[in-house]
């Protein structure tokens, strides 16, 4: 029984972190089209701005994780500007290599970096996030509540802000016909940055809550949660933000209980996880909650 | 108060618009009639900056749009029904209503727009939770034009609103075009359909392959052979 209990809690808290990756892929992709294979090293970046600013820069960590959340989600914004933008009317190959392109680099820079290169560095240690809570014989990790409460927090929030403002309207509309909202008097150029802005800020806000469940960070911290994720956005439906959520909840609890109860094949997870993606590519790309997807022109 | 002059657009080799112009007085109805491939929708996205001319200038009280953006020609006073509705389908009348108040900050102007436009169209009223994409053909096109009219624009584009509606619809749609007349609004209307663009408007321009080839108040514009012949069919 007590296993159950520390289970469902890794699980939801897996599961909220994916979820939380998994809304950037699917906002950008529901606009552009593009599926952004840097997402997964914004993710992977926050993480290593919390290890600059605490321990070069000697910040307290809430400092430092306000901090990495608002660089980060800058450098999601910087990204489209200038190597998204530029080829808007290009073929969609152009745009997709240029999004592995920057994933490469962004990987790169933590390779090379002085600060940050060679071997693992550690994740700061956040206090109140280590503490462990005993109920009778249940044993919860402080990080497997806080995660998901943070992580429900920014979804709701999320949620808020796209079906209840004007920014948040204009950003379903665009998603649907770009041209259109322009003519409704939107800049469509400013939409599409704060798309960038909040999906990269969920996934920053993620690396951090990575970061306190597994403490390590490395150069290509990023990338299976980036396709893990990414997997959970066509799972929930490409380009649907609740199908994004439902996906990365769905994944979390499944890699968890693959995990708990396949110990022994814990090993093809990302297999497994891999064949759902193509699974769901081939027979119903459009996800669980997607509708059939309009061809753009 | 808006005028075009010598507008050329290229698409890649083909020569779309020909130098066209055309001007549109303050409170008035101006048409633009023109059968398939003349050119008219051409006309309009240049003028909403969706295309840019090659050569020409289009002006909004002496000031230039060429190369300026849609939603900044949104914000100088210009909005259209664009050709074929583009209704947002997963959005509510109610939020496709509010986009097209997008450039606007004035609350209580943007609630005085409401209500002229369910006035106009009590279909929509009705319908304010329905997902566009649910909606008849005919209310499409009241909720395209009501949400055009959201930007409260000085000039009003309006592109083949009769398109594929039935006889009755386009009776509706028409009667509401009256009223925003009687209040004074300006309009640009284009239209296959002569005949009841020329029941309302007060000067027409034919256009024909990128070219005008007549223009005039609209009852002259009735009585010459060309427009009778190709337009009304008589
Ligand atoms: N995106 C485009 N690329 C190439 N040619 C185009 C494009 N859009 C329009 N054209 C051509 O430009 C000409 C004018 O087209 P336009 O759509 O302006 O006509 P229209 O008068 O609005 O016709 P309709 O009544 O069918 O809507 C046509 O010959 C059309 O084939
Ligand atoms: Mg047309």
């Amino acid at each position: 029984m007590a296993g159950y209990v520390q289970q469902f809690f890794n699980g939801l808290t897996l599961g909220s972190l994916y979820a939380l990756i998994a809304i950037g892929y699917t906002m950008v992709y529901g606009i552009l089209r593009l599926i952004n294979f840097a997402h997964g090293e914004i993710f992977m970046f926050a993480g290593y701005w919390m290890y600059f600013l605490v321990f070069l820069f000697r910040l307290p960590w809430w400092v430092s994780a306000v901090l990495a959340v608002a660089v980060t989600a800058a450098m999601g914004v910087l990204i489209e500007r200038v190597a998204y933008r530029p080829l808007r009317q290009a073929p969609r190959v152009s745009l997709l290599s240029t999004a592995m392109g920057v994933s490469f680099l962004l990987g790169n820079v933590i390779i090379v970096l002085p600060w940050a290169g060679g071997r693992q560095k550690p994740f700061p240690e956040v206090d109140f996030m280590r503490k462990i809570y005993t109920l009778g014989d249940v044993r919860i990790q402080a990080v497997t509540i806080w995660v998901p409460l943070i992580a429900g927090a920014c979804l709701l929030g999320l949620l808020f802000l796209i079906y209840r403002t004007k920014v948040g309207r204009a950003m379903r509309a665009i998603a649907t016909d770009m041209e259109t909202t322009a003519l409704m008097g939107a800049d469509i150029n400013r939409i599409i940055s704060y798309t960038f802005l909040v999906g990269s800020a969920l996934a920053a806000i993620g690396g951090i809550l990575w970061g306190c469940r597994y403490p390590q960070l490395y150069w290509n911290l990023g990338i299976l949660p980036g396709l893990r994720s990414f997997t959970a956005a066509v799972v929930g439906g490409i380009g649907n933000i609740l199908g994004a959520m439902i996906g990365g909840f769905i994944l979390g609890f499944g890699e968890i209980l693959f995990v708990a109860f396949l110990p022994r094949y814990s090993g093809f997870r990302d297999a497994l996880i891999f064949s759902l993606l193509i699974l769901f590519l081939l027979f119903r790309p459009t996800g669980i909650l997607g509708k059939p997807l309009k061809e753009k022109v | 108060m808006f005028e075009v002059s010598g507008l050329h657009v290229f698409y890649g080799g083909i020569h779309a618009l020909q130098g066209i112009s055309l001007a549109v007085p303050e409170r008035s109805v101006v048409t633009l009639l023109g059968a398939n491939g003349a050119g008219k929708t051409t006309t309009l996205r240049a003028i909403m900056g969706l295309v840019r001319p090659r050569e020409g200038q289009i002006t909004l009280d002496g000031n230039s749009l060429i190369g300026r953006k849609p939603y900044e020609i949104v914000r100088m006073g210009i909005s259209m029904a664009p050709e074929g509705r583009r209704i947002f389908p997963d959005l509510t009348v109610w939020e496709n209503l509010l986009l097209g108040a997008y450039s606007r900050t004035d609350t209580k102007g943007i609630s005085r727009d409401l209500n002229l436009v369910f006035s106009l169209f009590p279909r929509l009223a009705e319908r304010k939770i329905q997902r566009g994409g649910t909606l008849s053909g005919g209310e499409q096109q009241m909720l395209a034009v009501s949400r055009a009219l959201m930007a409260h624009p000085r000039l009003l584009l309006l592109d083949e609103p009769s398109l594929g509606l039935a006889p009755v619809l386009i009776t509706e749609l028409y009667r509401a075009f009256q009223r925003l007349r009687e209040e004074g609004r300006t309009i640009l209307l284009v239209e296959q359909n002569a005949r009841a663009a020329l029941s309302l408007a007060d000067y027409g321009y034919v256009l024909e392959t990128g070219r005008i080839v007549a223009h005039g108040p609209q009852q002259e514009l009735k009585d010459t052979d060309l427009v009778r012949q190709a337009y009304l069919g008589i």
